[in-house]
């Protein structure tokens, strides 16, 4: 048995090791004072003043974040609304071909999703660029943050609501003061959702951004595709730890909001697709 | 119920069906109707079965299944060894958080690590290999594609595993079942649920993947993503775009029908 142990913490170790190593790798080279990600020659800080400096660069993270922020409030207003409408289905049978419509978006590569938004685009004559990119991120963020919202819903005691309107509560007041409360993390864990999704795309806005509007990881896929610049390496190590804030964050807001619901990973491993 | 009125307050999400779920699949179809000259035809689909479009097909689902199998064999031992850690929550937020990193990112730390002079074809000198050309090989497409879709292979399999009841396993033992016997009778059966949606998860995404192909493959490995992208952004040739996009949608959903079809089987 002791011995299966030191073979299994081995394997262990390598895979998380795999897992971090280009992300190291990537951190370690930024520092490097001789401009390519194999040789390191000194320490410098270069890089990161010139990301700093870099104003259509800054311009571009500016516009990621107002697209990320943005498109995720209105995905989870939508989300709520589809949760309600889910929930309000009462046979079965509707209710699942509503779900699955609801999932097809999860499901389907970014490539298709791209490609079709762009002939949606198109075609309704949206111009390409800051409208099309929010478009299509509330659109792709919708389904997962109905998936979070919709387990509160149906957690929900019945009597609940019940009880209001035997209260004498108005239709708008069992919405705004009992269900929206009630269902107030779940709605939280929507707009993360979103959120996460809308920071990592790179497909879909790779397909309808148009020329001369630019998020943060279609700039990185052209300039990676010019070859190795450090600034790349720079940015990453910045993004790194902006995420690891975000994760921290994100874990005490939920382990404090419910301790008893079950933690981060579901959600995650139910959305299986990266983006 | 009296509620018919008071409904509207749905419309957005309704809309948000019709515009972005329902109508960009018939747009999809529509426009692989058009040539490149905006003419009624099929020639698109008949220029889907030639040899250079099937070639291309198949050499995509060959990467996407060799993708899958690799990851499946590095994450099951991986998720099994997983729940049986003490802090298996940390450890589990620890293979998340490389999920968070844009994987445009992940991906370009490759170029440096696989390059001439990167820390792989230094190992492969110190041991006498000499330099290889690991970059724009297939080799390394599926290992990078592997790097990036672990996670998503372990998480599945981690919560079936979880849900697994350990008495099964004693019991096992205690009837005198092997190590390997417990394990193919009674452990896989019943955790088939975590791989089949990890499965799900790398091979449609790995299908379609077409920014590391790009990336770390260079030209050698051309699959149907790559393939949309080109038509649509390079050619603009819409039409054939759009027919690659068809069939590859009638793959997916031929093969949701056909895992949703077994999932019921089993679950009976």
């Amino acid at each position: 048995m002791r011995k299966r142990n030191g073979f299994s913490n081995l394997y262990l170790v390598l895979v998380f090791a795999v897992l971090y190593a280009p992300i190291v790798y990537l951190m370690y080279y930024s520092f490097n004072s001789g401009g390519t990600m194999h040789k390191f020659e000194g320490f410098t800080l270069e890089y990161y003043r010139e990301v700093v400096q870099d104003s259509r660069l800054i311009i571009i993270v500016i516009n990621t974040l107002v697209i990320a922020l943005l498109s995720s409030a209105i995905a989870t207003v939508i989300a709520t609304i589809g949760a309600l409408a889910i929930h309000r289905v009462r046979s079965r049978r509707a209710k699942n071909s509503l779900l699955s419509l609801n999932n097809v978006l999860i499901v389907s590569p970014d490539v298709i999703i791209g490609a079709s938004f762009l002939i949606l685009f198109t075609i309704v004559g949206i111009k390409l660029g800051f409208m099309s990119v929010l478009l299509s991120h509330v659109a792709f963020s919708i389904p997962i943050a109905v998936l979070m919202i919709l387990p509160h819903l149906q957690e929900m005691s019945p009597t609940l609501t019940d009880a209001a309107r035997d209260l004498g509560a108005s239709r708008r007041d069992v919405l705004t003061k009992v269900i929206l409360p009630i269902i107030k993390p779940g709605i939280f864990s929507g707009f993360f959702m979103a959120l996460t999704y809308s920071l990592d795309d790179f497909a879909v806005t790779f397909f309808v951004t148009g020329n001369g509007y630019s998020t943060l990881s279609v700039e990185i896929y052209s300039r990676a595709r010019q070859g190795v610049s450090l600034s790349i390496n720079a940015l990453s190590t910045l993004i790194f730890l902006f995420t690891i804030l975000l994760v921290v964050g994100y874990y005490f807001l939920t382990t404090r909001k419910n301790r008893t619901a079950t933690p981060v990973t579901e959600p995650v491993a139910e959305a299986g697709v990266p983006r | 119920m009296n509620n018919k009125g008071r409904s509207f307050y749905l419309i957005p999400y309704y809309l948000w069906i019709a515009l972005f779920v329902i109508a960009p699949v018939f747009l999809v179809i529509y426009y692989s109707l058009f040539d490149l000259d905006g003419h009624l035809t099929l020639d698109n689909y008949v220029n889907f079965f030639t040899p250079v479009y099937l070639k291309m097909t198949l050499t995509s689902f060959w990467y996407a299944f060799l993708i899958t199998i690799f990851s499946l064999l590095v994450a099951y031992p991986a998720a099994y060894l997983l729940t049986r850690t003490k802090h298996k929550q940390l450890w589990l937020l620890l293979i998340i958080l490389p999920t968070w990193i844009n994987l445009l990112l992940k991906t370009y730390a490759f170029i440096g690590i696989f390059g001439t002079f990167g820390p792989i074809n230094n190992l492969f000198d110190v041991l006498g290999i000499g330099e290889q050309q690991i970059l724009f090989t297939g080799f390394s497409f599926v290992f990078v594609s592997v790097y990036i879709f672990i996670p998503f292979m372990i998480l599945p399999i981690f919560s079936a595993l979880e849900e697994l009841n350990l008495s099964l396993l004693d019991a096992a033992r205690d009837l005198g079942a092997s190590g390997w016997t417990t394990f193919r009778r009674v452990v896989f059966p019943l955790t088939i649920s975590g791989v089949r949606s990890g499965c799900m998860a790398v091979f449609i995404p790995a299908l379609s993947l077409f920014m590391i192909t790009r990336l770390i493959a260079g030209s050698r490995v051309i699959t149907l993503g790559t393939a949309i992208e080109q038509h649509f952004l390079v050619t603009q040739d819409w039409g054939m775009g759009s027919t690659v996009a068809v069939f590859l949608i009638a793959i997916m959903a031929l093969f949701m029908i056909l895992w949703g079809g077994a999932r019921k089987g089993v679950q009976r």
